[in-house]
């Protein structure tokens, strides 16, 4: 029989909550963990892209002839050397594709979709030969009208990027041709009797452009095809198993015949969940003979790896005079890119999510451009989509003469609400309590610096909801002789998750965390796992963790009953790391019981595997005061205070991190970051002096406020914490300059540029 | 082929000699010949600080220096600041401040934050952050980072 305590019954856990060094700390700071492009073999190739210059273009005719007799050139390939898969769809995390469109995004078939489209590539003896070969081959391109505009690509009569592609109508697959690839609708109540209802109705149209991860390590990855046909591949990925999967499509190859060993990754937001190299270095591979290590260069990340969208959302909302919100309205059109499947769908499913309201009807439009294929970008969809509607019930507590926070507390969603898609909430979430956090917050209560001449101060509030996703997690330890215990997990350590990890088998273990030792494996050395993402590698790896450490618990208890001699119906208790027998005194501790287990029938090994059908919702509120130079346009970030419900912060340093860093992409999103295309479809800023992210001197410190609302069914009451945070500072910041300038700004980003625009018009 | 030339030069305190093309850089020999792969390369072209080393005492982006250039000089470099059983101040306090997330900028960081407390012991968070401006980090929000420096710059204080 085994007794363990149950987490939820434990007031103070020993482990959980402290905040220890991460495992992976010491190659971190030294320079010595080996990244995607640190990786090298014997016999190296370095393998590069051709792209296309020109946003839209048919394809003629590609000649390689002289690019594959330039001495130190091992082999040039193009679409034609790539299997053409059909139209299943892939796994790229919370945005979607089918086969088919991921792999001719990965080397353009026909027709280039976007400047920087891949078209041939060549593995060569160095980098500067590869370079040379690039310049040698000729493509014959007819260049087609880009099409740009959101607006314009959903006309009728717009230019298609895709002869076959037809909109999926609420369901059902129209008969005409179209650049929309989707409309899709959230119904809830009857919004026009709603609105009947209604004192009082805002309605306004938000627009973002697209925006860019902006992960510090550009793409790498070195991909070695045996002669046995075993393709092994190293890469900077947040999904090695997706990629496995993937790439086995894209060669039309068993997934057997694909191993993928992920490297340390320098950042991903949802940009390191699709293949873009992968499948090139391997078919390079298999042409040469040798291995192949091919790295995106920045400009080719910002032309054409995978960006969030653009976007353009129309939002009504109508309110009683008390603030009683009566109904919503919203139709939100997001870039696909070059191929279907943005996340609008999950933007309009949390645009109102933190909300009770009775009525709503939110339209979403899935559109194609000749712009890169969007990828996930942390927390996707919800961003622009929240701009937009917590934008707009500022507005609406304005016109009611209502505190920000108040109107939300006063029409927010509780356990059994439905969200738009009529899933309830069915356990606890941190709605209310973050705004109640923020109202009581030093920051809340303090007053503004005045305003000068030249120097208008304001302050902004927003709210932000993701639902997080639980997906697969599986993983399993050995019990050592000095009773350490070797965890081997499979989800590449973004930040700081060896650590979480191994925290939460620590607690389960009542042993100490520098016992625990983690180890993120290859895809032939663990289990399945999904991707790094969606704010789950806490959530569902410390459920598979504790799985697995409640089966390293009863095998030692099994263990014990072997050395003590005991019967079955024995009582044995694993207590904190103890085990005790029934007899006074007849105890081993965790660490005697590890040092005997050889002669008790050889090693324990524990295991795992995961598939949890629930998920803790993530709501943050975020203030900030900033000042408006009036002359310059230049904003400057006064004060930021971000709360947010975490469940239970797990390691309070890199959960404080994960908000703090998604608070700063937030505000490059809100002040800075965007692409500039040319009317050729030509990205003008395609580098980081260009595309501009927050430094260190455009912030200020990020104060963060742990909500910790457990979500029951988790064994430490955990919730993904990492995604939320960059969903509220859009709104957050576009509020306080409103305030500050006294005018409704719209459109992102609010760029110097686009002040001084406004206020001089 | 291009010639190559040869290079002599100290880096991490040892005598060290390369053969490069004259227009690779420095970050290209670092890395693909010396195998000193702590910088990294964000952008390779100055702009994001991940390949920071310390050049005759300066900080510079390794990536904007040609190789030939450090002919005769001194390079330090992330994998020269720790001992071998010990970690350098602001190793350590990046670590106890869980000043990195994805860990990428981090070699850069801590090479540009050194160069700073070389000749200023005790700096301002305004100066911190004016000075770590030329090193992007995407994940932290830079929050952390300026605290493990602070950090750094007191503990190296205490045992001056
Ligand atoms: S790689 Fe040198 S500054 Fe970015
Ligand atoms: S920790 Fe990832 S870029 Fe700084």
């Amino acid at each position: 029989m085994v007794t363990t305590t149950r987490p939820s019954e434990k007031t103070t856990h020993k482990v959980i909550g402290t905040r220890p060094i991460r495992p992976d700390g010491v190659d971190k700071v030294t320079g010595r963990a080996i990244y995607g492009a640190d990786v090298t073999l014997p016999g190296l190739l370095i393998g590069k892209v051709l792209r296309s210059p020109f946003a839209h273009a048919r394809i003629r005719n590609i000649d390689t002839g002289a690019a594959e007799r330039l001495p130190g050139v091992r082999a040039v390939i193009t679409a034609a050397d790539l299997p053409d898969p059909d139209k299943g769809m892939a796994d790229v995390g919370e945005a979607s594709a089918t086969y088919r469109d991921l792999s001719h995004n990965v080397m353009a078939r026909d027709k280039a979709l976007y400047q920087g489209h891949a078209v041939a590539a060549v593995a060569a003896e160095s980098a500067s030969i590869a370079e040379q070969a690039l310049a040698l081959i000729t493509v014959d391109y007819e260049p087609l009208p880009p099409v740009l505009d959101l607006v314009e690509a959903m006309k009728d009569d717009a230019p298609l990027l895709h002869e076959d592609l037809r909109t999926n109508e609420l369901g059902t697959l129209s008969d005409k041709p179209s650049n929309i690839a989707a409309h899709a609708r959230f119904l809830k109540g009857d919004p026009a009797a709603g609105f009947a209802e209604a004192d009082v109705i805002v309605e306004r149209t938000y627009t973002t452009t697209m925006v860019h991860q902006g992960y510090i390590e550009p793409h790498a990855s070195t991909a070695y095809w045996n002669a046995d046909g075993k393709i092994t591949i190293w890469t900077t990925t947040q999904a090695p198993f997706a990629i496995r999967d993937n790439v086995a499509v894209l060669l039309n190859v068993p997934v057997s015949r694909v191993k993928v060993i992920p490297t340390e990754i320098g950042g991903g937001f949802g940009g390191k969940l699709p293949p873009y190299v992968e499948p090139l270095a391997a078919v390079l591979s298999r042409k040469s003979g040798a291995p192949v290590k091919m790295t995106m260069s920045r400009t080719e990340e910002l032309q054409a790896s995978g960006p969030t969208s653009g976007s353009r959302t129309h939002v009504k909302i109508g309110a009683k005079r008390d603030g009683t919100i009566v109904a919503v309205e919203a139709s939100l059109a997001y870039e696909a890119g070059a191929f279907p499947g943005s996340s609008v769908r999950f933007g309009s499913l949390c645009m109102f999510a933190p909300y009770d309201i009775p009525n709503m009807q939110l339209d979403s439009y899935d559109v194609v451009v000749n712009k890169p294929k969007v990828a996930a970008y942390r927390a996707p969809g919800s961003p622009a989509a929240m701009f937009a509607s917590e934008s707009a019930l500022d507005e609406l507590a304005e016109r009611l003469g209502m505190d920000p926070i108040e109107l939300r507390l006063k029409n927010s969603a509780k356990v059994g609400t439905r969200m738009a898609n009529n899933i309830p909430f069915q356990h606890p979430v941190g709605n209310v309590k973050v705004l109640e956090a923020i109202r009581e917050s030093d920051h809340w209560r303090s007053p503004l610096p005045e305003s000068t001449e030249t120097r208008k101060i304001g302050r902004g509030l927003a709210m932000g909801f993701w639902p997080n996703a639980p997906l697969k997690s599986s993983c399993f330890a050995t019990v050592n002789p000095d009773g350490s215990v070797t965890l081997v997990e499979g989800n590449p350590d973004i930040g700081g998750t060896r650590a979480s990890l191994a925290m939460q088998l620590a607690e389960t273990l009542g042993i100490p965390y520098e016992k625990v030792i983690p180890q993120v494996a290859d895809t032939e050395t663990v289990g399945y796992n999904d991707a790094t993402g969606g704010s789950r590698t806490t959530f569902t790896g410390g459920i598979a963790v504790y799985e697995l450490g409640q089966d390293i618990k009863q095998q030692l208890i099994e263990r014990a009953r072997i050395l003590w001699q005991l019967n079955p119906e024995d009582a044995i208790v694993y207590e904190d790391g103890t085990i005790r027998g029934p007899k006074e005194g007849q105890q081993l501790s965790f660490d005697q019981l590890a040092a005997q287990l050889f002669k008790t029938g050889g090693p324990v090994v524990g295991r795992a595997s995961v598939s949890p059908k629930h998920v803790g919702f993530a709501f943050g509120c975020h203030v900030v005061d900033l000042a408006v130079d009036i002359e310059t346009g230049k904003v400057e970030i006064l004060r930021y205070t971000a709360a947010q419900d975490v469940g239970k912060a797990v390691h309070p340093s890199y959960v404080e991190g994960q908000i703090q860093g998604g608070v700063a992409q937030g505000i490059g999103w809100a002040l800075n970051e965007e692409y500039v295309y040319d009317e050729q479809g030509r990205l003008v800023n395609a580098s980081f002096l260009d595309y501009r992210m927050p430094t260190s001197l455009d912030l200020p410190m990020i104060e963060t406020i742990l909500v910790e609302e457990p979500h029951p069914p988790h064994p430490f009451g955990v919730r993904g914490v990492g995604e939320v945070p960059i969903v509220p500072p859009l709104a957050a910041v576009a509020n306080a300059i409103s305030h500050a300038l006294g005018h409704r700004f719209t459109d992102l980003p609010i760029s110097p540029r686009r002040i001084i625009e406004t206020l001089y018009p | 082929m291009t010639k190559r030339v040869h290079v002599e030069t100290r880096i991490n305190g040892r005598e060290v000699d390369f053969l490069c093309e004259p227009g690779q850089s420095l970050l290209e020999v670092l890395r693909d010949q010396l195998h000193l792969t702590g910088a990294k390369e964000g952008c390779n072209n100055g702009n994001c600080g991940a390949c920071t080393v310390i050049l005759d005492g300066r900080i510079v982006d390794s990536c904007l220096v040609l190789a030939p250039e450090v002919e005769g000089r001194e390079v330090t470099t992330i994998e020269g600041l720790a001992g071998p059983e010990h970690l350098h101040p602001l190793q350590q306090q990046f670590l106890e401040h869980a000043a990195l997330q994805c860990g990428i900028c981090t070699p850069g960081l801590i090479m540009a934050a050194k160069g700073l407390l070389d000749q200023n012991p005790a700096p301002t968070e305004e100066e911190i952050r004016l000075w770590l401006a030329g090193n992007l980090c995407r994940c932290t929000g830079y929050d952390k980072i300026i605290r493990a420096v602070q950090a750094a710059a007191q503990q190296m204080e205490a045992r001056v």
